[in-house]
């Protein structure tokens, strides 16, 4: 289980969060929606505590994340899966590696046999072809560098998984095949994720719950079909795309 | 920033390597990789200086010592000042650029793309895969080119001083040997160290706390290097006056 308390953080002078209150149950998908530059990344960051908020608490697994000690944090970390918005992969390694360095089990790590098994596996799963393996980030499309970096999250079987924006950038079919392993992972493992996406449709399918972040606050959440017909403003004009353009 | 900050802010990054040391089994291989990297990367930059710097001196110290002053003295002034001074100083400054350079560079980029947070993600301490194994090679490698470069630098000292002041083999190995003090190879080799430390932890202390893209990471490499310079100038004056103790 997730639990954000209201959690505050400012950068600077910018509010980002202003007491954010979410809860994610054990097997659960949350969809995470929110116009961009409101804090979605920073809520996923502050999840695992790569991002210290300024105030309330963060309780992932019964664990209080500000309070772990090191060895602790690095453990929990250990069971979160994290893809990152940019993919950040690590350039100066090859696919392989890259993957090889989400198996946080270490005796996983150290068992190069196993580690070439789960590593091909994994990119099949984001519809990869295991020759990609070989190549350098550098040398990938976005789409597939996006795809290596969901691979690399998974590929330690994690408890929980904090997908920044999964699909964006990709074309529609590997969108839907990136959907589907969200479920599948979801049915087959009962993993646990908040899910940050525009892809309004995508998440009314995958997700249990919608959650819209805007203002530093969760302004609405509920299930698919609650939220699409939620009276508050915000998810009117989030869903209805009400919006004025500045004069040219 | 704030200095007082940024000071508590070097302390938790060494405070994080040390509780890094832990992971053997992590950074060992990768500072053995670093180790060679730099080692085999540094090797030509540093012969070449050296031999300029060792050929320089002498031929200076031919210029000046004319007259009745002994010709071996030419051995003695190319020898101190090369163990004591040139060597170490020059290796190191030319380093802070080479190495202190790719340090930043290296680790603003993997700041400014998210690698660092990637790595932490994964439950993995970015002091184990890529501080200690950084600094670690620094002070085994430095010192070590260091030694060879006072080779160099004497050896290539003493060719030029023989072809250009016809001083004898014996003279020069006499004006080397009579000022020699058993402390001033060490005194090398701990300047090395101390230039080694100065080095790779200002570089990858920049290069951790990189922010805001290409303009930082192009801050926090010229930053490095800059400061690396002045503290191995620093420390070069420090080091004179703790060890070398006036006879
Ligand atoms: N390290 C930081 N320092 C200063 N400001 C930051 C930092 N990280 C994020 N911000 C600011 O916080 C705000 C929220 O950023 P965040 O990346 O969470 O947006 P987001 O909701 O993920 O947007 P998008 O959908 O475009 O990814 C932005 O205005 C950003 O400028
Ligand atoms: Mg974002």
């Amino acid at each position: 289980m997730i639990e954000i308390r209201h959690v505050s953080k400012r950068f600077g002078a910018q509010v980002v969060l202003d007491g954010v209150d979410l809860t994610v149950q054990d097997g659960e998908t949350l969809a995470l929606l929110g116009p961009s530059g409101t804090g979605k990344s920073v809520l996923l960051k502050a999840i695992i505590g790569l991002i210290r908020p300024d105030r309330g608490e963060i309780i992932v697994d019964g664990q209080h994340v500000a309070k772990l000690k090191h060895g602790a944090l690095s453990k929990l970390r250990a069971t979160i899966g994290y893809v990152f918005q940019n993919g950040a992969l690590f350039d100066s390694m090859d696919v392989f590696e890259n993957i090889r360095l989400g198996l946080t089990d270490e005796q996983q790590f150290n068992d190069m046999t196993y580690a070439h098994e789960r590593a091909s596996e994994c990119l099949r799963l984001v519809n990869l072809n295991p020759d990609v393996s070989k190549k350098m980030p550098a040398d990938l499309s976005g789409g597939m560098r996006k795809r290596v970096g969901i691979a690399r999250a998974i590929a330690g079987k994690p408890k929980y998984v904090l997908y920044d924006e999964p699909t964006s950038g990709l074309d529609p079919v590997n969108s839907d095949i990136i959907d589907a392993l969200m479920t599948r992972l979801k049915d087959e493992l009962g993993v646990t994720s908040i899910m940050v996406t525009h892809d309004v449709r995508g998440s009314f399918r995958t997700a249990d719950r919608i959650a819209l972040l805007t203002g530093g606050k969760i302004v609405a959440i509920g299930p698919p079909d609650e939220f699409k017909e939620s009276e508050v403003p915000e998810v009117r004009a989030f869903l209805e795309r009400d919006f004025d353009l500045a004069p040219l | 920033m704030d200095p007082l900050w940024a000071v508590g802010q070097f302390a938790g990054m060494v405070l994080d390597m040390v509780r890094g040391l832990a992971d053997v089994k992590v950074w060992l291989p990768r500072t053995v990789d670093e180790s060679w990297r730099i080692g085999v990367g540094s090797l030509f930059i540093v012969l070449l200086i050296s031999s300029f710097t060792g050929g320089v001196t002498a031929l200076q110290a031919g210029y000046q010592f004319t007259g009745n002053i002994p010709i071996y003295v030419v051995g003695s002034l190319v020898t101190e000042s090369v163990v004591l001074e040139l060597g170490p100083v020059l290796v190191g400054l030319i380093l802070a650029g080479r190495i202190g350079a790719r340090y930043a560079a290296e680790l603003g980029t993997m700041r400014v793309t998210e690698q660092i947070d990637a790595l932490e993600s994964l439950g993995r301490a970015p002091s184990s895969y890529l501080l200690i194994p950084r600094v670690l090679a620094c002070l085994l490698m430095i010192p070590v080119l260091v030694v060879i470069a006072d080779f160099v630098a004497v050896g290539t000292g003493w060719i030029m001083a023989k072809s250009t002041l016809g001083i004898s083999n014996q003279d020069f190995a006499y004006g080397a040997r009579v000022y020699w003090h058993p402390l001033d190879g060490w005194y090398s080799v701990i300047k090395g160290f101390f230039f080694a430390g100065a080095i790779s932890l200002i570089s990858c202390y920049r290069g951790f706390t990189t922010k805001q893209g290409a303009e930082g990471v192009g801050r926090s490499t010229t930053g490095a290097v800059v400061t690396s310079s002045i503290l191995i100038l620093l420390l070069d004056v420090v080091l004179a006056k703790l060890i070398l103790k006036p006879k």
